[in-house]
């Protein structure tokens, strides 16, 4: 007897099956990307003594309830706020010879503004009525100034990025515990030289 | 000679869809391999603020907290005061602490001291209503927070 071939099955709606399917997981799920700016709180504490901070080391940024902003008693734009933060940051005040001298400093030296990056505080006073939009805005702007000058303090150091070297630590980029160990303490390093104090006073409610 | 010659029919033969289904499949693999499913039912306008400067987030210890005016479909209902969400619902400003209590409790055990709180705020919002929850946060003693951004920089716009 001659062998008759098996009947085709017909898959015609194997497709239309998977489509439904598809659908489903394209409706029901989400791409999860997110990311943004990250911070500590200051833990709730009765302060006793409240350090001193010399007004020169203090950069005052106030952002009103029209979102403009004043900063060290000046009107200023947003998109100027990041070169002012870090011309104050990297200002390096202090007279050469003198314990807090900055030897790493670039900026103009300037006594009236602040010793050097250790001393140096940027506070950001809201109004209650600020919108969240600027407030991100300006935190953004105050971090870049932070990010640019460790990074140019890497780049002298060691040669890359103090950024793009966090990210690929972030994503998992960098093998080895003792790779991981290495680049932590060079990281930590250039964190010293320029440590985030950034404050946030109480905000002010409108119109006070 | 004609014996040779081969029976040809004059129509086309059909295209085979045969490897539709697994082109299909590949997408289906993909979709599923690269999302996860929806957990919070955003219940408040959520169009986050751009910022640049960003870390990532690590999503199996954080907590969410959206704050935002409502959708528009619960306009009518709930007002377009801003509201807090957290999980599936509004919530209090004085609810805050328990609601957030709770959320922890669902993380993995030895992750729950390392909570960190990722704040989904509308930009629109005032900064007013995220003070209140940042001080609720410091008196929980939940200090991590990130605020959660789009990309983008505020000032190319």
């Amino acid at each position: 007897m001659a062998r008759r071939a098996t009947p085709e099955v017909n898959a015609g709606s194997m497709a239309d099956i998977a489509f439904l399917l598809l659908i489903f997981f394209l409706v029901t799920t989400t791409i999860e990307k997110d990311s943004g700016i990250a911070r500590q709180l200051p833990p709730i504490e009765e302060i006793v003594d409240p350090p001193k901070i010399k007004e020169k080391n203090l950069f005052i940024v106030n952002v009103n309830r029209n979102d403009q902003l004043l900063v060290e008693e000046k009107l200023m734009e947003l998109k100027d706020l990041r070169q002012a933060a870090i011309a104050f940051l990297d200002n390096g005040g202090a007279p050469s010879g003198s314990p807090e001298y900055c030897n790493y400093c670039k900026g103009q030296k300037n006594p009236e503004s602040s010793d050097n990056p250790d001393k140096a505080v940027i506070s950001v006073q809201n109004d209650r009525l600020t919108s969240y939009k600027m407030y991100i805005a300006v935190q953004n702007e105050l971090v870049a100034a932070y990010n640019f000058l460790r990074d140019r303090e890497s780049q002298r150091l060691y040669g890359w990025k103090f950024t793009e070297k966090t990210k690929e630590l972030d994503e998992g980029k960098i093998k080895g515990d003792a790779a991981q160990e290495a680049l932590q303490e060079k990281l930590e390093t250039v964190q010293k030289l320029f440590p985030m104090k950034l404050s946030e006073a109480e905000p002010k409610k409108s119109g006070q | 000679m004609s014996k040779f010659r081969k029976k040809k029919s004059n129509e086309l033969p059909p295209v085979s869809t045969a490897s539709l289904p697994d082109i299909v499949f590949m997408l289906l693999f993909f979709f599923m391999v690269v999302t996860v499913l929806r957990d919070d039912n955003l219940l408040v306008q959520n169009k986050l603020p751009k910022a640049d400067q960003v870390e990532k987030l690590k999503k199996d210890r954080s907590v969410y907290i959206y704050a935002g005016k409502p959708s528009s479909r619960y306009q009518d209902k709930f007002g377009t005061e801003a509201k807090i969400q957290i999980g599936d619902k509004y919530t209090d400003i004085t609810n805050i602490k328990f609601a957030l209590t709770e959320m922890r409790q669902k993380l993995l055990p030895e992750l729950q001291d390392k909570v960190m709180v990722a704040l989904k705020v509308d930009e629109q919002t005032n900064t007013g209503m995220v003070t209140d929850i940042k001080q609720e946060l410091r008196e929980l003693n939940m200090l991590k927070l990130i605020y959660i951004t789009t990309p983008g920089n505020e000032l190319s716009n």
